[in-house]
């Protein structure tokens, strides 16, 4: 399988890591032309606000949004989350998402870098050590939105046919647990 | 479940957010937000621009609280402030306004010309300078979750950036290219802890997510620093002491990413109007240069 890992800014060189070490070859997008021929995408962890500028003005805003809309199975961490979000709550004045995820997700809801922590929690049912980073929270799931993972008690990790988002950063850990899910669950056939 | 906070991967983890970004410089609310509707990946609060700094000369310290709350109030993004090298009263101060990230710098007059401060005596993580391998290793060893290779802060000109990241990536590749048994030796030569010069070695990259900072004006600044190997960019004077900050901004932060698309380069480098007027490192005397400080 050949993953895209969006490339405008944030840690998207862990994310084309992961991938590998999952036994995908993995690209880095940075064009409308390098989406064409993936069969997966990641949006990584960074400033959803720098991310979402740069893709508005690439020309990858619409595509994005588009390969969205047709199937394309899209999983982000944290930045991702947030541009994977339908609503934000505590986003800059006009801040746009691709959307797709029929969630309310709170920018910064944990707080401010001293608060960012690590925990252990429960992600479909298996144990994983997870990294929260100035990380957002969902706010609100509609139908259909299945909760994969919570803390403090608000959603963290959730799927919706084939988009996946999580509040932490699992490509901060070795566990490749949530990109196996990812891979193995939500991109299978492809 | 434990949970923990303060700990060096979520210190070391946040560094990781801000990579392939720029973060600018601001010195009000309004400066702030220009750099966040610009694409800025995080802000540095701080009262005055290196070039001021430089042109009025006197004692720099770290920023009125009050100054540095407004610019938090105003963004999204994190923010980051500037603390003098050793002074750890000044990063007490800073840390309980639930600043992102502290940038212990030597822009400002240091209070400690022999020590820096104990970083893991903080939650609220730190980036420091490094002129060479050494410096940073022996940052790194003191706490520091993050390092920028210095440049000459307010000049615009990039060459003493340039001249460090070299520094830094030569060492990094000598020491690569090195016989375990003689790693003992380079952390000797390089005033630097035994286990992370061994680490160094075996990855070929520091531990932490390495910035540039000093002397970046343009967006072909950097994104040639971007191409030295830098993870992101500092830009302290070279914005808001240029003709047209806003578009410069937007361009630089488009430079960082596209870095290697000498296309996309040109496209944002026209009509930007004027750079910062500049000044060459070679004009300031030695004892007035900002990135010897630190030891």
């Amino acid at each position: 399988m050949k993953v895209g890992v969006l490339a405008l800014q944030g840690d998207f060189r862990e994310h084309v890591k992961a991938s590998q070490e999952c036994g995908h070859s993995a690209v880095e997008v940075r064009r409308e032309s390098e989406l064409v021929d993936i069969d997966a995408l990641i949006l990584p962890g960074g400033e959803s606000t720098t991310i979402i500028h740069l893709a508005q003005n690439f020309n990858l805003y619409q595509p994005i949004k588009d390969a969205i809309a047709s199937g394309l199975p899209v999983y982000g961490s944290c930045a991702g989350m947030i541009l994977l979000a339908d609503r934000i709550v505590d986003g800059i004045a006009g801040q746009k998402t691709f959307g797709g995820l029929d969630i309310t997700v709170r920018r910064n809801a944990f707080g401010r870098q001293v608060d960012s922590f690590e925990s252990d929690l429960t992600f479909h049912g298996n144990q994983l050590h997870a990294v929260f980073i100035r990380a957002p929270w969902v706010e609100e799931v509609a139908p259909g939105v299945e909760v994969l993972a919570r803390a403090a008690d608000h959603p963290v990790a959730v799927r919706q046919g084939n988009l996946l988002a999580t509040s932490f950063h699992p490509e901060l850990t070795e566990d490749l647990a949530v990109h196996r899910f990812f891979f193995d669950e939500i991109c299978k056939g492809r | 479940m434990s949970e923990a906070t303060g700990t060096a991967r979520v210190k070391r983890g946040m560094a990781e957010m801000l990579k392939g970004g720029v973060i600018m410089d601001v010195v009000n609310a309004e400066q702030a937000k220009i750099a966040e509707d610009a694409g800025a990946c995080a802000v540095m609060a701080l009262e005055r621009v290196p070039a001021d700094i430089r042109a009025q000369g006197g004692v720099a310290r770290m920023s009125d609280p009050d100054m540095i709350q407004k610019i938090q109030e105003a963004v999204s993004i994190p923010v980051m402030a500037k603390v003098r090298i050793g002074h750890f009263v000044e990063a007490q101060i800073i840390e309980s306004l639930a600043v992102d990230y502290i940038d212990e710098s030597e822009v400002l007059t240091p209070a400690d010309y022999t020590n820096h401060i104990d970083k893991w005596n903080f939650k609220v993580p730190f980036v420091c300078g490094a002129t060479n391998l050494g410096e940073a290793l022996r940052r790194i060893n003191e706490g520091a979750a993050m390092i920028r290779s210095k440049g000459e802060a307010g000049t615009g000109d990039v060459s003493n950036a340039m001249t460090h990241m070299r520094t830094i990536g030569g060492e990094i590749r000598r020491l690569t290219s090195m016989r375990d048994d003689e790693l003992y030796v380079a952390a000797k030569e390089l005033q630097a802890p035994y286990a992370l010069v061994k680490e160094v070695a075996e990855t070929g990259k520091l531990p932490v997510v390495l910035f540039t900072a000093g002397g970046i004006a343009t967006p072909a600044d950097a994104a040639l620093m971007m191409q030295m190997g830098a993870d992101g960019v500092f830009i302290g004077s070279g914005i808001f002491k240029s003709g047209n900050p806003a578009q410069r901004a937007a361009a630089c932060v488009k430079a960082t990413t596209f870095y290697n698309d000498a296309k996309v380069l040109a496209e944002v480098s026209r009509g930007l109007g004027d750079a910062m007027v500049g000044i060459n490192v070679s004009d300031i005397p030695v004892p007035h240069r900002l990135a010897e400080r630190g030891w």
